[in-house]
């Protein structure tokens, strides 16, 4: 938690200087675009934070996006099945893809890093091929369906309503909605549940779980599923947004954006450790970083990536810094108590 | 060993020297103004009960701790031993208790390990088989410098480790617990070793607590109790009567032990085999009330046996029965349910959520108790931590601290407390007091006693006889899986253990 307040108050930073660096930062346009696209991000990077807070990673997210992204408008389109059935089966799949990643990783006993870096290569491959690599969108369609990622929700008293579809108008972008229910769904599960000690547990330390009979293998499977269960679920609300998705690029390094986030947002890699609400403002903090890029003008667009990992290196050392600081100087503290007892 | 009076040869120099050293770890001082000196061609042998501060004094002595006050002299120079590797290159090795070979290599590559020969930047194999074998030719080890230490027994491993101090020319070789784990006849040869070694100029620190080998090896003792320095000893005035009550201190408590009652059969054990040793069939039953001291060397297999009843370790073949009541064999969950709980060996790795909270760690067993519909109750996990804290005598009482922060003996009251929130039927603990120091130590038998007297079946292993005889009523001895003797605790004697757990005679 107290990550996650270090983290607001630099990406109060980064906004206040970017917005003083750059044109149209402040504009309703940009704000309400900006949390359309944290939201999206965060579903993912809450995804991605609970495998990792399990003690895992899942670097097949932005593949999962692929999959579930090009299966929903080919269902629809091509298939021309019916919206709950599409949407439940893009649903499905992510958590077959969970059941199946969890499984190899609890029950084979294999690494998680390779068993998710095959997924990233075989989701994407699967979606190229029932596509044959064709575009898949909606087609001007389904606008019902995709209010779910493009509606926009008037704040009374604060929204201009007369000039609602204009740029200048600010309300809020539908996916935050689903992002908050989510945030605080996944906030309870984790801090006030069984379930949620239990996978903080099997992050921290997988045997000492077990010794305390810990069901170590449901819980990592659990956390597979949560992972790519959210991920389908924000492919599905991506191209929604969008309305079409390219089989070979859709969704390309988002396990990173979303691994990231996690990171910045106080997940250890380590495992055992992590606030779903700090996840969410590291999230926000990328997707702010992404938009200081575009409008800052002396930055040169190309050096998006470089910038975004000099941050997030940055981000990281200062946190393991202050973590060591703060931890020689409770030792001297804890030694000052005892020589004076 | 007639070879002239022992303290006032002429070569007899003070190599290294503690003055006034004290070592404080959290709320324990280790160490309280210890000082010793260490001359060459000398054995000094450092004695002292569980937690006296042996170890420790061994750490600073060889770098892998800085004392917090006093100061080490090197050849009559004030030094900091920086680090293990600073001793190592002043000439002070230390062989470690638990051995610290790595197995995947062999034995040549192990003695030059750190320091490896090279010619034109690489690695130089012919000169690294050189030293070792000359190395191995002084220790009396007449095995091939390309024999993996994988295929060794503990004695060889021993000698290895030695051997590795001298192609390091250790000027100092510090010994922990030299023969703990080594059968008699591989204890003699390392005896006989150590006089070798002792005639050639080395010096030589021992740690024992066996002490028919301190009166045989040393030439002067110090002995150690509660961190403090209680007496130095001069080999022709030392006799053991002075060294035990040195040690103690005060008259030995006897335990507290009731007769064994009959209460029902809580847990059984039928052709029960562990994949370590799955040549030995274990059968063997305990009672409610019953403790249970299970001894053994180091390799006999009791770490094994213990983790193959809970079942974080699968059997072989065989039956646990829990009140009669088969349990599904590899599913330590089934067994926590049941009322099995374990206290691991390495509490660190298997028993601890280090950086968690104490109250966390107390209901990590028990969450289902502490919630409802899942949902957890804060409160009540809060009113367990506070009853166990009190009742476990927590030092200090403030669960929301790390379990981390607390010292050995209140970690170790820490994993029996998340055990003791589940009252268990069998209470299975693997050395139950290693790293503890001597109050928290009778604290956590009284604690194993009390559960006893509720009704629970105990099964501890320890590989310290002193333990297993005070702590047991009935002592089941182990030797390569194989149970040797099953004896009622009252009339045996260490000697009577100690027979059932060698070896008879090594080839």
């Amino acid at each position: 938690m107290k990550k996650a307040l270090g983290m607001l108050v630099l990406l109060v930073v980064v906004a206040a200087l970017t917005s003083l660096a750059g044109e149209g930062f402040l504009s309703a346009y940009n704000l309400e675009n900006l949390c359309r696209r944290t939201a999206l991000f965060g579903i993912l990077a809450i995804g991605a934070g609970l495998v990792i807070m399990a003690g895992g990673i899942d670097l097949s997210t932005g593949s999962v996006v692929c999959l579930s992204g090009c299966l929903l408008p080919w269902l629809l389109v091509e298939q021309g099945w019916s919206e709950p059935a599409a949407v439940a089966t893009v649903l499905g799949s992510g958590i077959a893809i969970g059941l199946f990643q969890g499984g190899l990783v609890a029950w084979g006993r294999l690494q998680p890093f390779l068993v998710t870096l095959c997924g990233l290569l075989f989701y994407r491959g699967v979606a190229r091929g029932f596509t044959a690599d064709q575009t898949q969108g909606f087609q001007g369609g389904y606008d019902g369906l995709r209010t779910l990622a493009t509606g926009r929700i008037p704040i009374p008293g604060l929204t201009d309503l007369e000039a609602f579809d204009g740029p200048a108008a600010f309300a809020i972008p539908a996916p935050v909605v689903s992002l908050v229910a989510i945030v605080v769904l996944a906030a309870f599960l984790l801090r006030f549940t069984v379930w949620g000690r239990w996978l903080l547990a099997t992050g921290r330390n997988p045997e000492a779980a077990a010794y305390s009979g810990v069901p170590v293998r449901w819980v990592t499977l659990s956390a597979f599923v949560s992972g790519a269960a959210l991920s389908a679920y924000g492919g599905m609300l991506f191209v929604l947004d969008v309305g079409s998705a390219q089989p070979a690029d859709f969704g390309n390094f988002y396990e990173l954006y979303a691994i990231a986030a996690a990171v910045l947002g106080g997940c250890s890699l380590r495992g055992g450790e992590g606030s779903v609400v700090g996840i969410v403002v590291g999230a926000a903090l990328l997707q702010v970083l992404r938009n200081t890029i575009t409008l800052v003008e002396w930055i040169p667009d190309n050096l998006e990536y470089a910038v975004l990992g000099a941050v997030i290196l940055v981000g990281v050392l200062a946190d393991e810094l202050v973590r060591r600081y703060s931890r020689r100087r409770g030792r001297r503290l804890a030694e000052d108590r005892t020589s004076e007892a | 060993m007639n070879d002239a009076d022992p303290q006032h040869g002429p070569d007899r120099t003070i190599v290294l020297e503690a003055r006034g050293v004290s070592k404080r770890f959290g709320a324990v001082l280790a160490l309280d103004e210890v000082s010793c000196t260490v001359r060459s061609g000398e054995v000094l042998a450092v004695v002292g009960e569980n937690g006296a501060g042996k170890s420790t004094l061994m750490k600073i002595l060889s770098g892998v701790h800085e004392p917090d006050g006093g100061e080490l002299r090197f050849e009559g120079r004030p030094t900091r031993m920086r680090s293990v590797r600073h001793a190592q290159d002043l000439g002070v090795s230390l062989v470690h208790q638990e051995l610290n070979l790595a197995e995947n290599l062999d034995v040549a590559a192990n003695i030059v390990l750190g320091r490896e020969p090279r010619r034109l930047g690489m690695l130089d194999g012919r000169a690294a088989s050189r030293i070792a074998d000359d190395a191995l030719r002084k220790v009396g080890l007449s095995i091939s410098p390309r024999t993996p230490v994988a295929s060794l027994g503990v004695g060889s491993r021993q000698l290895v480790e030695i051997a590795k101090s001298i192609a390091a020319d250790a000027r100092v070789l510090i010994l922990d617990e030299p023969t703990a784990s080594l059968s008699k006849a591989e204890a003699d040869r390392l005896v006989e070793l150590v006089s070798q070694l002792r005639q050639g100029g080395t010096a030589v620190v021992l740690i024992s607590h066996r002490l028919d080998e301190v009166l045989r090896m040393a030439d002067r003792i110090v002995v150690l109790r509660d961190g403090r320095q209680r007496g130095e000893l001069d080999r022709s005035e030392a006799t053991r009567e002075k060294i035990v009550s040195l040690m103690v201190g005060r008259d030995v408590e006897a335990v507290e032990r009731r007769p064994i009652e009959s209460g029902p059969v809580r847990l059984a054990l039928k052709d029960l085999r562990s994949d370590a040793h799955p040549r030995h069939a274990v059968d063997l039953e305990i009672r409610g009330g019953e403790v249970v001291g299970l001894a053994g060397l180091v390799g006999s297999g009791r770490t094994e046996l213990l983790e193959t009843i809970f079942g974080v370790r699968r059997a072989r073949a065989g039956v646990v029965e829990i009140e009669g009541v088969r349990l599904p064999p590899g599913d330590p969950r089934t067994a926590v349910a049941r009322g099995v709980a374990l206290v691991p060996e390495d509490r660190g790795r298997h028993g601890l959520f280090l950086p968690d909270p104490i109250r966390l760690n107390f209901a990590m067993a028990s969450l289902a108790d502490h919630s409802r519909g899942g949902v957890l109750s804060f409160q009540a996990i809060r009113r367990l931590a506070d009853r166990l804290a009190e009742d476990l005598h927590l030092r200090p009482p403030d669960h929301a601290r790390a379990a981390g922060t607390l010292s050995g003996g209140n970690q170790q009251k820490v994993v029996l407390g998340r055990w003791i929130a589940r009252s268990p039927k069998v209470l299975l603990l693997d050395e139950p007091t290693r790293g503890v120091d001597v109050g928290a130590r009778a604290e956590i038998h009284a604690i194993v006693r009390d559960l006893a007297a509720k009704g629970c079946a105990v099964l501890f292993a320890s590989s310290e006889l002193d333990e297993v005889l005070s702590l047991a009523d009935r002592i089941v001895c182990l030797r390569e899986g194989e149970i040797t003797g099953d004896l009622d605790a009252a009339d045996a004697g260490e000697e009577a253990v100690m027979a059932r757990l060698v070896a008879e005679q090594v080839a």
